[in-house]
């Protein structure tokens, strides 16, 4: 499985508030969402956001609220993969749960700019940089969680227990 | 290599003598939580599971706490879709406006969690039963839809940080200005994936409505859980609210700890959040003059009937600087009930607070307190990230109930102390 797309670049503790403010939770449709997702932190992402396209962010991404909303906002955009340092534990499991890969590395988090073009691969954990010709190692999933992932989230992996 | 209480109490609920640290378990849960925002979304992965039904109908716990009573006609359509699965499955345990109370205050108060049970819960602030002795933990709703179906959850057994609290707190330090003060030393990845453990002799000073607070809070430094020893004030709490049994479970002698701090609380100091992270922590006196226009009491942090009390001791016979809007928020309605048999509502209406029906409202932005564009609230929440409010360019700053009631009084962030208290 792989990911290749656009970078929309952000710093440390993007929080599931300005990834899907409060003040749109209560139409919980998908596609609804994704009208609003990054909203208060990136005015403009909606508008320029193309499938496919990558966040790339740097520490604890996902922090504050469960709110399933967020990882399903950022899917909904479009987004095809979430590369950051590390992920607040909550939106790691939702992420995981809903079917939208996410990978953490550090190296890539910090060189990785807005607007380069790059290629994960899922089941390496590798990350190519096209645009600057560097190449990242990041961590692939532990075989459990790549179950979930294949099964394309929780609930199918279940269905097939 | 012994354990630490998360990992004895994770370990006696799938099964097995022993865990350790990195290791992924599959354990049984007590109780299964969601809210009107996420029990939603968690009833539609229902739909798409094969199996019919919920795995124990006393063991879901659904609390229409956030965008209640109703705010539009978006959010009713949530609750009802919540009300109609709650009356399908005949979930015990499901409140609406009414009896409904902010879902982490009223758990325990109604004896729904004691000490040794594993709750997940489709709401953040789940952590906050381990004021209790309990491991708990949020989730989301795919999470919850599968806890709901299954009576299980997935866990990847957490290392912790050990945090040895010694010394009494000052009078107006409460478990908000530790936990402030915590957050504002380690940051909020600072647990990361962690279990946050309290302990030592400074414990004994610390009501349950500290402990509550604190608990509450560990997910504002990223930890999957928070979790205190289970003494003689827990069980006498637990034996006053709740006949379920409860279970002891004490961290071993050679438990493994990432790291351990030792926090003297007779040297801590009331402490404030500033914008737009918990950790961007002050004490009272390097505040500086920060005028506000709103103060906030209540949530699922401070909202308790001692937190009421604090606030009405501060307030009584003063009134709310001119410019200010003041709303109290009883996280219950046993706590409600309790604040006007005490005269506490009439303090808080006589100084000029307005007081409202138990709801998670303004701390989320959802309603009852949004904040217009440049305007700064003094909130006893717990989060105050960008537009967490109310408008992407308002101000949340965290404080305790203390300095909430003076800064309603002084009309910008003050400590008790300057009203002479």
């Amino acid at each position: 499985m792989k990911a290749y797309g656009k970078v929309f670049k952000y710093g440390d503790n993007v929080d599931t508030d300005v990834i899907i403010p409060a003040r749109y939770l209560n139409a919980p449709d998908p596609a609804e969402l994704a009208k609003h997702c990054m909203e208060d932190i990136d005015v403009d992402f909606v508008k320029n956001v193309n499938k496919g396209d990558i966040i790339v962010a740097e520490k604890n991404f996902g922090c504050g609220s469960s709110r399933e909303h967020a990882p399903i906002a950022i899917k909904a955009a479009g987004v095809s993969c979430v590369i950051a340092e590390t992920f607040a534990r909550i939106f790691y499991r939702n992420a995981i749960n809903i079917g939208l890969p996410i990978i953490e590395c550090r190296e890539a988090a910090r060189d990785i700019e807005a607007g380069d073009e790059i290629e994960v691969d899922f089941d390496t954990g590798m990350i190519y940089n096209k645009t600057k010709g560097r190449e990242y190692k990041g961590q692939a999933f532990p075989e459990f969680m790549q179950k979930i992932i294949k099964a394309e989230g929780l609930i199918n992996y279940i269905n097939e227990q | 290599m012994g354990m630490t209480m998360t990992q004895k109490i994770l370990a006696s609920h799938c099964g097995l003598d022993k865990v350790e640290a990195g290791q992924l378990i599959e354990a049984n849960v007590d109780l299964v939580l969601g809210n009107d925002v996420t029990s939603p979304v968690a009833i539609g992965e229902m739909k798409k599971m094969k199996t019919e039904g919920v795995f124990d109908k006393d063991k879901i716990a659904i609390v229409l706490d956030h965008f209640t009573p109703n705010k539009d006609i978006k959010s009713a359509e949530l609750c009802k879709c919540a009300k109609e699965f709650s009356i399908k499955n005949n979930i015990t345990n499901f409140f609406e406006t009414g009896e409904v109370g902010i879902e982490h205050a009223l758990l325990p108060e109604k004896g729904l969690v004691v000490a040794g049970d594993v709750v997940i819960g489709a709401d953040s602030h789940t952590c906050t039963y381990g004021a209790l002795g309990a491991f708990s933990t949020g989730v989301g709703s795919t999470d919850m839809a599968a806890g709901m179906a299954t009576g299980k959850a997935w866990f990847k057994v957490p290392c912790a940080l050990k945090f040895i609290l010694t010394g009494k707190p000052a009078k107006w330090v409460s478990g908000k200005d530790i936990i402030l003060h915590i957050i504002g030393m380690i940051g909020v990845d600072g647990a990361l994936y962690k279990s946050m453990e309290f302990t030592g002799d400074g414990i004994q000073y610390l009501s349950m409505d500290d402990r509550f607070a604190m608990t509450n809070m560990a997910i504002e430094a990223g930890g999957k859980n928070g979790i205190f020893p289970v003494d003689e004030l827990t069980i006498e709490y637990m034996k006053e609210h709740s006949v379920k049994e409860y279970k002891i479970y004490e961290a071993d002698e050679d438990a493994v700890y990432d790291e351990v701090y030792t926090i003297d609380l007779s040297q801590l100091k009331p402490t404030v959040a500033f914008p737009h992270l918990p950790e961007n922590t002050r004490t009272i006196d390097n505040v500086g003059d920060v005028k506000i226009d709103q103060v906030v009491i209540g949530s699922c942090t401070n909202g308790r009937i001692e937190d009421l009390r604090i606030a009405a001791e501060i307030m009584k016979g003063r009134k709310v600087a001119k410019g200010v809007r003041v709303i109290v928020i009883p996280a219950t309605q046993k706590i409600y009930l309790q604040a006007i048999e005490e005269g506490l509502v009439s303090e808080f209406i006589k100084a000029g607070a307005a007081v409202s029906t138990p709801t998670c409202g303004p701390c989320l932005g959802g309603h009852m307190g949004i904040l217009a564009k440049g305007e700064r609230a003094v909130a006893t929440t717990n989060r105050n990230f960008v537009g967490r409010m109310g408008h992407p360019e308002s101000e949340v700053y965290l404080a305790s109930p203390a300095v909430a009631a003076a800064s309603a009084v002084t009309g910008k962030i003050s400590g008790p102390e300057e009203l002479g208290l």
